[in-house]
């Protein structure tokens, strides 16, 4: 090698294992990219067939052997907007909108204090009560609807959308707060300690510096925790069958299949409009949520 | 000087009579927690310990007066074959279900946290799934399995494979293996994402060294990425163990438990007895019978987070 200084072979062999390794690098590449795509088709295949489905003619759709992924007779909208007009679609978004958010402002009021309790303030018994908060997660609604719907029952509730007000924060406090305390044990302890030299309680330290430097964190716990609270559809089955008080997740299954008739489009065409905004929210706030499961779970 | 910068934080938090409340870090430790053990108490324990109280009892919908019963619904629910059935669903649904969560979900972890161009748009495609409410995806799945205009089996159709259609959900073997699927497909990229987090907090000189030395893609995987996941991969299945377990929406709303109960799964029947046919205590029974497994698992999971801990 020394020797001969950059022979014909030498350089022959170079170029080749320069192309060998181009070429392999060509092919993960193309493998990574079609993986991607399958992945891709796979998770969204379903809703991009509800989509196409929402706006097809009856004539259309009941033809067995019609193609069913494109427009044999041309697409309508009536449809979709016969989901405005006769159903009570909007009244399902909106009941699943302001519970989604009561549910989230209950979550954190009550959820971030205990998380800094538990992260920060270094009782005896925050290690094990940390746990136990989790644990709860673990008791599940298929465990609890059928003594909650008497709880519910009790307190007047049944048959009101503020029954699933009441209840859902304790399927999202828990994991709220394990969430929170990984946001919290990645803000350094120096600055609250500085602020409580310059004169703040720890209380005024909280409020002053904790709560505006996890507000990142605050934000992903409220994406989750809404997604939670708009998915849950047992406690939301078994409490309350008013149309009006309905939320989407058992609106729209009850209310738009009417005995054997289901109204295929305007179900489809609901599918999607909810699906897209939430995975669109979520998706913006992925990397955050990712930071914090990795906070919590690995420094826990 | 710092008495008076003190003062004066005190007047701007409007709290000049209690500073010593506030910054009496045990005191605050009990107050800031409180709320959230009290709820979860009233709202969770509570609720537990009156769902063992109603199995033992006879209420009903219809008649809510709590009478003992001693272990007569015990005894009525071993006598019944649907139980046997449901328990014995819900073994194969959670075994199969996170088997390929957890397999698949690992896969499309490591493709989600490559780099590529449009990773956006995939991303976004790949959570569809998991933020969609699933009352609403079961449906989306209802009509891609439909007994008559199912696009699957258009496309089977097409290809010569079929003559009719496959009654997805209309036959036992096939309306199970719908209902796996279905709930997989759902769960996966929630299982993904976890999964990432795992990922991401790989030191990375350490792959980088591993690279150096020569260890190929799949060298890399088993030996370095896996071995480091493995922890947080155990406990995410576990508790995905759990959730499945307990899981009855998809079952619900794609074949009510049929046919004649061959997907029907402990959380569906439970709901079924319970509510829709108004045995509250039949349905607590069934309901709770999940309870001794979800101990076991909690044990297997703390057992696996103080092995973390040490590690």
């Amino acid at each position: 090698m020394t020797a001969a200084p950059t022979t014909a072979l030498d350089e022959r062999t170079i170029a080749h294992l320069r192309r060998r390794a181009a070429r392999r690098h060509v092919a993960a590449r193309i493998g990574l990219y079609a993986a991607a795509v399958t992945a891709a088709l796979v998770c969204a295949g379903p809703f991009l067939w509800s989509g196409i489905t929402a706006f097809k003619q009856d004539t259309d759709l009941y033809q067995r052997d019609n193609n069913p992924f494109i427009y044999n007779v041309n697409p309508t909208g009536e449809h979709v907007s016969y989901l405005f007009t006769d159903t009570a679609f909007a009244t399902f978004a909106w009941n699943t909108l302001w519970v989604g958010l009561l549910v989230v402002a209950i979550t954190l009021f009550l959820g971030l204090p205990a998380a800094y309790s538990l992260a920060r303030l270094n009782r005896p018994w925050s290690g094990p009560l940390g746990i136990a908060i989790f644990f709860v997660y673990l008791v599940p609604p298929t465990l609890l609807f059928i003594s909650l719907s008497r709880v519910v029952g009790v307190l007047g509730l049944q048959d009101s959308t503020w029954s699933l007000v009441l209840i859902y924060p304790t399927i999202t406090i828990p994991v709220s707060v394990w969430l929170l305390i990984g946001f919290l044990k990645a803000i350094p302890k120096d600055i609250e300690e500085q602020a409580m030299v310059d004169g703040y309680s720890r209380l005024g330290a909280f409020v002053r510096t904790v709560v505006p430097l996890v507000f990142p964190g605050v934000v992903a716990v409220v994406v989750f925790a809404f997604t939670l609270a708009a998915s849950e559809f047992i406690y939301a089955l078994a409490f309350v069958s008013p149309t009006s008080e309905k939320v989407i997740s058992t609106g729209v299954p009850t209310e738009l299949v009417r005995g054997d008739v289901f109204f295929w489009q305007s179900l489809q065409a609901s599918t999607v409009l909810v699906a897209v905004p939430i995975a669109f929210v979520f998706n913006l706030f992925l990397e955050r949520f990712i930071a914090g499961f990795t906070m919590g779970a690995v420094k826990g | 000087m710092a008495q008076a910068t003190l003062e004066r934080a005190d007047v701007e938090t409007g709290r000049r009579a209690r500073p010593r409340f506030a910054d009496r870090d045990g005191l605050l430790a009990w107050v800031f927690l409180l709320p959230s053990v009290v709820y979860i108490i009233a709202l969770v324990a509570v609720p537990f310990f009156l769902a063992i109280a109603f199995s033992f009892s006879d209420v009903t919908t219809g008649n809510p007066s709590f009478n003992w019963a001693g272990l007569r619904n015990y005894q009525r629910i071993f006598g019944d074959p649907v139980f046997w059935q449901s328990l014995k669903n819900t073994l194969v649904y959670t075994g199969i279900a996170m088997a390929l969560i957890v397999v698949l979900g690992k896969v499309l972890a490591n493709i989600l946290v490559a780099n590529f161009r449009g990773k956006w748009i995939v991303r976004f495609l790949v959570l569809l799934p998991w933020t969609t409410p699933v009352a609403l995806s079961a449906i989306a799945w209802l009509w891609l399995l439909d007994s008559i205009f199912s696009p699957i089996d258009w496309v089977l159709r097409e290809f010569g494979f079929i003559q009719g259609n496959m009654y997805w959900l209309g036959k036992p073997n096939l309306a199970m293996a719908s209902v796996i699927a279905v709930y997989t497909w759902r769960t996966l990229p929630l299982a993904a994402v976890i999964i990432m987090a795992g990922l991401v907090a790989i030191p990375k000189d350490i792959v980088e060294a591993a690279a150096v030395d020569g260890a190929g893609f799949w060298r890399r995987m088993f030996e370095v990425t896996i071995p480091f996941t493995l922890p947080v991969i155990a406990v995410a299945a576990l508790f995905g163990a759990v959730i499945t377990f307990t899981d009855m929406t998809v079952v619900y709303l794609l074949t009510g438990g049929g046919p004649t109960h061959s997907t029907q799964v402990l959380a569906s029947w439970a709901f079924i007895k319970g509510i829709e046919g108004g045995d509250l205590a039949q349905g607590a029974a069934v309901a709770l019978f999940l309870f001794p497994l979800l101990l076991a698992a909690v044990i297997a999971i703390l057992t696996a987070v103080r092995r973390m801990e040490v590690s």
